[in-house]
């Protein structure tokens, strides 16, 4: 009986330690809120004006680029925002600062303690793939949108911002703090353009190597899957299969992320 | 807090981090782990704080098995670090307010226990702000400060007061002795030898992974051979000196009797009768001492000193001498490493 209630205890304390952490990581977001919008709006805002206002007026693009764009901007600023809230973070917090160590010094399982920051980083992305809407109509004009494939952008999303930041966990983990400058380099050029944002995949299919390429990117399914959900006359990847192909990603990145974070936090 | 053949074995390292490593830290006990950089210290910490996961043998703090239930064993104990790993997102205040929480500790006490904490330790005018704006001895307070809000059972401190002015230095060590009186178990990784002999109870002292000693202080410098002296500084001349100093060598514990370089009157070493240490050094017999002002002869013997005062001070006597002042000298805690370790700390 005793043992129970001792287990139970141990429950709450990591629940109470698990939401405190959380709290913290909210509250100074809340408080550095200019920071974080501009840092989230600014790379969709000045994409989305060059490409979809700028190309179009121009005439180097059709109308239509505009509504297969938005999709594909949305996928990217929710990944990479994900990647930012968890990766620079993280190499900071285990290199430098040591901010983290009070937090693995908690009552809560190491383990615990990587889900809030995957947990606190996917509530990054989310917030910032709705100020997308509103930064879409102000730059666009008007954005593509079914109420009707709402459950799906909202699948994709969720699962798009917790593929980012199992990528973040990844590269906040793996990667020597000296070594953040060329990583971001590395990994993120590449990232932020085989994602299929600037461009539907199935489009591709003439162009064979690339899009092998851009197949293995997980934001290719959350822009696939956010065009199957708003543009669905677009060509598209199918929304099912964008779903189970992140999930797939989420099982792959997720436990690798977790492996690299228990490593940092105990020798 | 108990550690039992505790072994870190790192892989590709020729030889353990941590080498079969037990000892016992009563509950309210000052402990200090005594050592170079690199001798385990800070590895056996770990282990008892469950951030390094023993390759071998079992590590128990605030009565917790840590390998079997680190998530309790947390709530148990708190860490100072020597380098600063504040929050500097937030108010020191704020650092001892999350801090709690992440421990569940009520709001309310929570905001109590936080200004009286910032009071004590002298923080509470600046409290509203960030960690960056603080000295390394001021950021050491605030950590201390705030591994107390969750009242911890075990305070670890990893060289609490390396690179502290005096003064700063001064105020850790209080509000560390008042922590030991109020019952919290203190563990004090240092390389500080007038740390440890200020502050501990008992001291271990580690090199290359292993444990090479473990008792009081008092107890470790007392086990050294031959490093106490008796120094007499003798009123009155003689122009035997020789004959007197073979005299005093023969004296039961005495080992050996040497003539140090007289002093002026007076002018004693810093830190009194008990200083540590050399006073003098050595200088050719039969030649000071003859001049009526004052003599000085220092006996390295073998057990107490004290009791051979009265002995000395007979042969004086017959020699129609008077004894004028004594010193006694210890081995310090520095001279008990040096012997274990062959090498100096600092």
């Amino acid at each position: 009986m005793s043992a129970i209630t001792a287990e139970d205890a141990g429950r709450t304390g990591a629940a109470h330690a698990f939401l405190a952490v959380l709290r913290r990581d909210l509250y100074v977001t809340g408080r550095e809120l200019p920071a974080f919008l501009a840092q989230v709006i600014l790379q969709p805002l000045f994409l989305l004006f060059v490409f979809g206002k700028i190309l179009t007026s121009l005439g180097y693009a059709t109308n239509g680029y505009k509504d297969l764009l938005f999709p594909g901007i949305m996928a990217l600023t929710v990944v990479i925002t994900a990647v930012q809230a968890i990766a620079f973070p993280l190499v900071a917090e285990f290199g430098w600062t040591r901010e983290i160590e009070d937090r693995l010094l908690a009552p809560m399982s190491t383990a615990l303690v990587a889900i809030e920051k995957l947990i606190f980083a996917a509530l990054r992305a989310i917030v910032a793939a709705t100020i997308m809407v509103p930064v879409g109509i102000l730059v666009l004009g008007s954005i593509p949108w079914r109420w009707q494939a709402f459950p799906l952008l909202v699948v994709v999303v969720i699962l798009g911002s917790l593929v980012g930041a199992s990528i973040g966990l990844v590269i906040g983990t793996y990667v020597q703090p000296s070594r953040i400058n060329i990583v971001f380099s590395l990994v993120f050029t590449p990232l932020l353009f085989t994602g299929s944002s600037q461009y539907p995949w199935p489009t591709l299919s003439d162009l064979r190597w690339f899009q092998v390429i851009t197949a293995f990117n997980p934001m290719t399914y959350v822009s696939e899957g956010l065009r199957a959900a708003l543009v669905p006359s677009v060509p598209h990847i199918d929304g099912l299969i964008c779903v189970g192909a992140l999930i797939v990603a989420l099982a792959l990145l997720g436990p690798i992320g977790m492996i690299g974070f228990r490593r940092r936090a105990i020798d | 807090m108990r550690v039992v053949n505790i072994v870190k074995r790192y892989p590709n390292m020729r030889i353990n981090a941590v080498d079969d490593v037990s000892f016992e830290v009563r509950r309210g006990e000052v402990f200090g782990l005594l050592g170079p950089n690199g001798a385990g210290k800070t590895t056996t910490v770990g282990m008892l704080t469950t951030r390094v996961k023993p390759t071998e043998g079992k590590a128990v703090t605030g009565g917790v098995d840590v390998v079997a239930d680190p998530v309790r064993a947390r709530t148990r104990f708190a860490v100072v670090p020597q380098r600063s790993n504040l929050d500097r997102s937030l108010s020191i205040r704020q650092n001892l307010l999350f801090h709690a929480a992440y421990h569940g500790v009520h709001a309310k006490t929570r905001t109590e226990r936080a200004d009286a904490l910032l009071e004590q330790f002298g923080l509470i005018d600046r409290a509203t702000d960030k960690p960056d704006f603080f000295s390394g001895g001021q950021s050491q307070r605030i950590m201390i400060a705030r591994a107390l809000m969750h009242s911890p059972a075990v305070l670890f401190l990893d060289e609490p007061t390396t690179g502290l002015d005096p003064a700063a230095r001064l105020f850790v060590w209080d509000r560390l002795r008042e922590l030991a009186d109020d019952g919290v178990t203190l563990l004090l990784t240092t390389h500080d030898m007038d740390e440890a002999a200020a502050l501990t109870d008992r001291v271990g002292i580690m090199d290359h992974g292993k444990l090479l000693a473990l008792d009081t202080p008092e107890a470790l410098t007392r086990s050294l051979p031959g490093r106490r002296t008796l120094e007499l500084a003798i009123a009155g001349s003689t122009a035997r000196v020789d004959e007197l100093i073979a005299a005093l060598g023969e004296l039961d514990g005495v080992e050996r009797a040497e003539q140090v370089q007289g002093q002026a009157r007076g002018g004693d070493m810093p830190g009194g009768a008990m200083a540590a240490g050399p006073p003098g050094a050595p200088m050719p017999q039969g030649e000071a001492g003859a001049n009526g002002q004052e003599l000085r002869i220092r006996l390295y013997v073998s057990g107490e000193a004290p009791p051979l005062v009265a002995p000395a001070a007979t042969v004086l006597t017959a020699a129609g001498l008077e004894l004028r002042d004594i010193k006694l000298g210890a081995p310090s805690l520095e001279d008990v490493f040096i012997e274990l370790t062959g090498r100096t700390l600092r």
